[in-house]
């Protein structure tokens, strides 16, 4: 009898397509280990087994007719929980939205389903996506698999923590400023934020408009590839999606990376990085010359900018992105009020949590007249010299090797008190989302204490394709990816 | 002291494209409230606008006939703050870069005084919705019918000394839209809406005072009240040695006077940003000159053309320019007809009394202009006498298209007599019931030649062939 929880997305697919299991199968299976292990991972914000079963009894129907044919068809996944699916509760991990039942679906969600793919829950995140440990979340922290006393991460700790426990095969997260890669690196899961603009945002809950973008956390790059493949390409809905074609990204996948310059940043070795996850690193870094890259350190002297300028324009987004949740229409409205001023204050008073209203403040301050210039111009003006500084780096290299994250998982508790080293924490994946690029996270070793390690592969605008392709070389040689949390 | 009054614009005017500026809901006014509504334009969490590209050509095409610089390179900005009508709480609107800049229109008032308004900018945004308040109890409804419908606002420099500049600016900018057809322009529907930034100065002086800005004045009636009452008040104000505070007033037009909305200093931070979820949009060369190209005929140039071509006076012409509609169906009806000034005399005297006389707008006209045209050769032969005309050409304006004419004259007996005879015997029967009249003519009173006349027609219930009474009349009293 196969382990349906321990395989990947597209051998599960190709076990139906095999008529060696079901839909039904697969979705019960997955159900089956939800149940005995949310309790403690709380990877879960919403489930809906009973509709899920009978999405999977139409979608076998379809398979065994031959009108499903794709890669993914009768395979699960769960979604973020801040991705609009019609019908069925999406939070945002908030009380603000605790009841909000959307009346459309995202994009994603409809080119899904029009590939078979079966939903069966929504992920628990930090609040609006805005945290980096997942315990901003109004409903509890989403525990880490490989040890329940650490965060999952953030902001898609539930996406990572359902798939590294087995509870799903592949999930959809959305990266800000490393929300997909953070949580699937601490998790040791691989996850993907593709370049700006690939995938729709249409249903994806704001954080930061020209920053987020939805991506795959699954158990290896080519089930983020064939991921990809359903839910990427131009929507008419999100004017900012980009009308490119990739031809089929799983089926590019071809692992050949001989002759590939790879950039190691000199800065992303320097202080504040874990010797353990740079020795991972840079091991990966030699696994990679022996399949014939060539790997050379490069300069990356805007390090340091990054993570202010990234809380400055999020942040100011943020706060306009967030102010429709004022109670008139949909949402939290607070019991007791004095007047239509009052009703604002005190629905979003109570509605939102303290995170949230940190951002909303700092991004109202850095808006406000006479501070335009000083923070959000500048921001805007270091924004693009980032791009530009990128720009060079890719004239002379094919993409750029870093640490995911300067440590592993830190324990629960402990990072939100001291918000400034939480928002360090991302400083190797912002960058990617400041100058739009696609960046890959996939596991590459293990600390002594047994969690899990990521490295971050990094390229040009528009080379998902060559960035997956990397992450597929070495997942080809290594194991690390296959590796499940004891008990799992 | 006598003062000038200095006041500059805000006009927000509604662009009559199919659906809204961001979504593909219809733009339609009216509707059953919410219904004309979709995800995208209430703002529901995760959804995204769209910018819908007619939008553009619209506002270019007002640009253009503005004379103003066109931006090539444009963006949208968000314009953030807190009411219950605008569902996302921020207003997606352009304060960076304006698609339009530096133009300026020619203005005639009623009076006669021409002068050239200068434009300082035209910007694209959304509109707002509309808030119900229950007239009993303390609850307010929302209706986001209107939300998204695309405006241009255009703001004005303070070249504006009257009330009469104010809406002969108003007027031009409708007629210009109407011909256009980017905008319907209707005040009372809310597609036209002028917001009047006002100050008062000393006569002669150079310097601009503080000013006030009037928004929710809603009929060209109320701009002309409010502009008297917020200039009065203002001198008062200065007179009695206070001073005019920077503020935005709200216009009461049941009560006739301004209230004060807000402050300068409480004046709201809208944290203006560039909108994160629109792509920068270019204006193409080509698109600007084949607007340029395609200008349509305005009233300026109408007017000359009728003058010129069809001999009508400059005064009529313009009566008939100021309308594109008026216009179209003065030139639709001409050119079949090539009966100019009889069309023209029948849009003077009938189809504008009519308007005014039911409240009709020239858009709401349901006139065709076949029939008009029918209506013309008929009433320049002698089938019909005028004051019958008047009566046939009534009934034809308010019927619907099938109107038949000829059944119309047959079925209620307006045919013209030319008979002599019983002409005759209608003179004669006038005279002799008259005998004192007659007297008076016999000794010289010619003019109650007119009388008999008047009394012919009466006895032939108006419908004797005038000029033949006229012969009639005088060859009888000749005979005397």
């Amino acid at each position: 009898m196969m382990n349906i929880n321990k395989m990947t997305a597209l051998d599960i697919g190709a076990e139906i397509k095999k008529g060696n299991i079901t839909a039904v199968d697969a979705v019960k299976a997955f159900y089956d280990t939800i149940e005995s292990t949310d309790n403690i991972i709380n990877a879960f914000i919403t489930t809906n087994k009973a509709e899920a079963l009978r999405k999977a009894e139409d979608v076998q129907k379809k398979i065994d007719s031959g009108k499903l044919t794709g890669s993914l068809a009768g395979v699960p996944i769960a979604i973020k929980d801040n991705i609009c699916t019609k019908g069925m509760k999406t939070t945002c991990a908030s009380k603000m939205l605790g009841d909000f039942i959307p009346v459309y679906n995202a994009t994603v969600i409809e080119k899904l389903e029009q590939a078979g793919v079966i939903i069966i829950g929504k992920l628990n995140m930090d609040e609006f996506a805005m945290g980096s440990t997942n315990e901003t979340s109004y409903y509890g922290s989403c525990k880490n698999p490989w040890n329940t006393n650490k965060v999952s991460g953030g902001s898609s700790g539930g996406a990572a923590a359902s798939v590294a426990s087995n509870q799903v095969p592949m999930a959809l997260g959305s990266d800000t400023g490393g929300s997909i890669r953070q949580p699937a690196s601490y998790c040791g899961v691989t996850g993907f934020k593709p370049t700006y603009g690939t995938v729709s945002r249409y249903g994806l809950i704001a954080y930061a408009s020209s920053l987020d973008q939805i991506g795959p956390i699954a158990k290896s790059v080519q089930d983020c590839a064939a991921v990809m493949d359903v839910i990427c390409g131009k929507d008419e809905r999100d004017g900012t999606t980009l009308d490119i074609k990739y031809g089929g990204l799983l089926e590019s996948l071809n692992g050949n990376i001989k002759g590939m310059k790879i950039g190691l940043p000199k800065q992303c070795f320097d202080k504040g990085l874990d010797n353990q996850v740079k020795n991972s690193i840079l091991s990966m870094s030699d696994t990679l010359k022996e399949l014939g890259a060539q790997v050379d350190y490069i300069e990356m002297s805007f390090l340091d900018y990054v993570i202010p300028t990234y809380y400055i324009l999020a942040s100011a987004e943020a706060s306009s992105n967030l102010s429709r949740f004022d109670g008139v229409k949909f949402g939290f409205r607070a019991k007791s009020f004095d007047g239509v001023t009052d009703m604002y204050s005190v629905t979003r008073s109570e509605g939102f949590g303290d995170e949230v209203k940190k951002r909303i403040l700092l991004g109202t301050f850095v808006l406000s007249s006479g501070y335009y210039d000083a923070y959000y111009r500048k921001a805007l003006q270091v924004k693009s010299l980032i791009s530009k500084k990128f720009n060079e780096i890719f004239q002379n290299f094919d993409a750029i090797l870093c640490p995911t994250t300067p440590t592993t998982a830190p324990n629960l508790d402990q990072s939100l008190s001291d918000p400034l080293q939480m928002y360090l924490s991302d400083i190797y994946t912002v960058s990617a989302n400041l100058a739009g690029l696609p960046g890959l996270s996939i596991p590459c070793g293990f600390d002594q204490s047994g969690m899990p390690i990521g490295a971050q592969i990094i390229g040009a605008p528009l080379d998902d394709k060559k960035i997956l392709n990397i992450g597929f070389a070495y997942q080809q040689n290594t194991e690390f990816h296959k590796m499940s949390p004891k008990g799992v | 002291m006598n003062y000038e009054i200095v006041m500059g614009l805000e006009v927000h005017v509604e662009l009559a494209t199919k659906t809204k500026i961001f979504c593909s809901c219809t733009t339609e006014f009216g509707g059953a409230p919410n219904t004309h509504c979709c995800p995208v334009c209430t703002g529901m969490p995760g959804t995204l606008p769209v910018f819908n590209k007619k939008v553009l050509e619209y506002a270019v095409k007002a640009g253009v006939a503005l004379n103003c610089d066109i931006t090539r390179y444009n963006k949208f900005d968000r314009k953030n703050y807190f009411y219950p009508d605008l569902p996302k709480a921020y207003q997606i609107s352009q304060l960076y870069l304006p698609f339009a800049k530096n133009g300026s229109i020619d203005i005639k008032t009623r009076s006669g005084l021409e002068k050239t308004i200068r434009i300082h900018e035209i910007h694209m945004e959304e509109d707002a919705g509309k808030l119900i308040h229950s007239p009993t109890g303390n609850e307010t409804f929302t209706d986001y019918n209107r939300c998204g419908v695309p405006l241009i606002e255009i703001v004005s420099e303070p070249d504006f000394r009257s009330a009469e500049d104010v809406i002969a600016y108003l007027e031009k900018l409708k007629t210009t839209f109407e011909y256009l057809g980017i905008s319907d322009c209707k005040m009372q529907e809310g597609s036209m809406r002028a917001d009047v930034n006002l100050s008062v100065r000393p006569n002669g002086s150079e310097k601009i005072g503080t000013r006030t800005e009037m928004k929710n004045i809603n009929s060209f009636k109320a701009i002309e009240r409010a502009i008297a009452f917020e200039s009065a008040r203002q001198i008062e104000l200065i007179e009695n040695g206070g001073e005019v505070i920077q503020e935005t007033r709200r216009w009461d037009d049941n009560k006739g006077l301004s209230i004060s909305m807000r402050s300068k200093e409480d004046a709201q931070d809208y944290r203006y940003f560039p909108e994160p979820d629109i792509p920068p949009i270019n204006i193409s060369e080509e698109l600007i000159e084949e607007i340029k190209n395609n200008q349509p005929e305005f009233a300026s140039a109408k007017v000359l053309r009728y003058v010129n071509d069809f001999g009508i006076t400059r005064a009529d012409a313009e009566i008939i320019a100021s309308s594109k509609y008026i216009a179209k169906i003065f030139e639709d009806t001409v050119a079949i007809c090539n009966e100019p000034k009889e069309v023209r005399y029948w849009i003077i005297n009938q189809i504008m009394y009519l308007m005014n006389d039911k409240g009709i707008l020239p858009e709401d006209i349901n006139l065709s202009c076949e029939k008009f045209a029918e209506f013309i050769k008929i009433a320049t032969s002698d089938r019909i006498n005028r004051p019958t005309a008047k009566t046939v050409f009534e009934a034809m304006f308010f019927a619907s298209h099938d109107f038949d004419l000829e059944k119309y004259i047959k079925d209620n007996g307006l045919e013209q007599v030319d008979d002599t005879d019983s002409i005759r015997e209608a003179v004669l029967g006038v005279l002799s019931a008259n005998p004192n009249t007659v007297k008076q003519y016999k000794n010289g009173q010619t003019k109650v030649v007119g009388f008999f006349v008047g009394q012919v027609m009466k006895a032939t219930q108006g419908k004797a062939k005038p000029d033949t009474v006229n012969k009639i009349v005088a060859e009888e009293l000749a005979k005397l």
